[in-house]
């Protein structure tokens, strides 16, 4: 069973956890509704749909309330602390999250220890975490946007905030951003760097680039690169290798999103509405037969 | 200090800590402040509020860093989008309301996401009002970048 970790931004939102499902334009869990457009709730929602389309059971969801001040983070790094053992999931993801190095340390520690460790993929703070804690080696998927990667590739930047400005983010230098994460350890076994164009890589350089549908719109609405990576879990927890289901979920979205026939103002509800049609056809034609771009020189 | 320990000192005038002020920005008789990195601009937004204005924000691991200053600018049409670091806001041209806010990681961005979207520039809440944590603090610079660019 696949497992998702994060937050929503409702200030006194309780830590609750349990099967998730959709409803209109709400995420419900045990009895909870959440908006879909905001944060983990639009990963979950994505990863909801995906499991549709597979015919899979539905996601587990741990959900606390969090606005920034990061209380809620630290109850539910103390809870999958020490609650690691009482769950089996063969995935898990993690999200929206305050980075709190240690914290982090404890609860990878913590879910990894149990008799049968899940694989475990890492977006948004808990990725940021996962660098600082210096523990970004015992993930096995990494989603980062660019602006991101280009963090993982600063060996010394704390936050992306603080990526030097050298260290550029254009998609043209993603190669070199990439090896350069992997020299310092910074990186997952694997990375899906999403952006103009989608590059799944490891450590020895890049597997695949995804370019088509380009749907440049895409890149302002909050939420689609969440998508990608709720439907990247869903995948690899149905059993597919990592670079082809990373493969596989960035032409997904892209198609999701074309057909959401986007505006720049468009919320990403529109386009989680459209990923049961878009897997569904990229798996239908096989995820060998996924669109790659030529690789950058 | 860990240099996996992210932390940030501001520096003000009177004593300083040897175990925190890093070398490279000791400047005379400083007093330091260490805080979590991540809370930078709600600490920041206290100290204002109180008069206080840091000489120097740096983080501890690494103090010869500075916030990204550079903005990414592309223009849809109708639409403007600024990024700053790994923030980006999208503007209406013609209205002035914020229709979309991505990027970030830090649990306060859905909540400025949810609290900025849908509302002018004008009357929307700051980033740096609401929010506490350094993607808010990106979302701060974009959002005055674009209030910059989309002004009459």
């Amino acid at each position: 069973m696949l497992a998702i970790v994060g937050t929503v931004p409702i200030r006194d939102f309780p830590l609750t956890h349990g099967p998730l499902s959709v409803s209109g334009p709400w995420l419900e869990i045990r009895g909870n509704r959440v908006d879909i457009n905001r944060g983990t709730p639009a990963l979950m929602a994505a990863a909801v749909a995906a499991s549709q389309a597979l015919g899979k059971e539905s996601p587990y969801g741990f959900l606390v309330g969090d606005i920034g001040h990061g209380r809620g983070s630290r109850e539910l790094y103390h809870f999958l602390t020490e609650h690691a053992a009482d769950h089996s999931f063969s995935v898990m993801t993690f999200h929206y999250l305050q980075p709190i190095a240690h914290w982090n340390e404890k609860v990878i520690n913590a879910v990894l220890s149990v008799h049968r460790p899940p694989m475990l993929i890492a977006d948004a703070g808990f990725m940021y975490a996962a660098k600082m804690s210096g523990h970004a080696q015992r993930f096995d998927l990494f989603t980062p946007d660019m602006g991101e990667l280009a963090f993982l590739a600063d060996e010394n930047a704390p936050h992306p905030f603080y990526t030097r400005g050298f260290i550029l983010h254009e998609s043209n230098r993603a190669p070199e951003l990439i090896a350069r994460a992997y020299a310092h350890g910074n990186a997952a076994r694997y990375l899906l760097v999403k952006g103009a164009m989608d590059y799944v890589a490891d450590r020895s350089g890049i597997l695949e680039a995804v370019s088509e549908p380009s749907v440049p719109v895409l890149e302002p609405i909050g939420g689609t690169g969440d998508t990608v990576t709720g439907i990247v879990s869903v995948l690899i927890e149905a059993g597919y290798a990592v670079p082809e289901a990373a493969a596989a979920a960035a032409m997904a979205n892209r198609l999701a999103g074309r057909y959401a026939q986007p505006t720049p103002a468009t919320q990403v509800m529109d386009i989680i509405k459209q990923i049961s049609r878009a897997l569904g056809e990229v798996l239908g034609l096989g995820v060998s037969k996924v669109t790659h771009a030529p690789l950058p020189q | 200090m860990s240099s996996r320990t992210p932390a940030g000192a501001h520096l003000g005038r009177g004593a300083h800590d040897p175990d925190v002020l890093p070398p490279e920005v000791r400047t005379g008789c400083d007093l330091v402040i260490e805080f979590p990195l991540m809370e930078e601009l709600k600490v920041l937004k206290i100290l204002e509020d109180s008069g206080v204005i840091p000489e120097a924000v740096v983080p501890v691991s690494s103090p010869l860093l500075k916030p990204v200053d550079l903005y990414a600018i592309t223009d849809f049409g109708d639409y403007l989008m600024v990024r700053a670091a790994n923030m980006k806001i999208t503007v209406d041209k013609n209205t002035l309301v914020i229709v979309n806010i991505s990027g970030g990681g830090c649990p306060d961005v859905p909540y400025l996401a949810h609290e900025m979207t849908g509302k002018r520039l004008d009357e929307a809440p700051c980033p740096k009002d609401i929010g506490h944590t350094l993607c808010a603090y990106a979302l701060q610079l974009a959002y005055e970048e674009v209030g910059k660019r989309c002004s009459p």
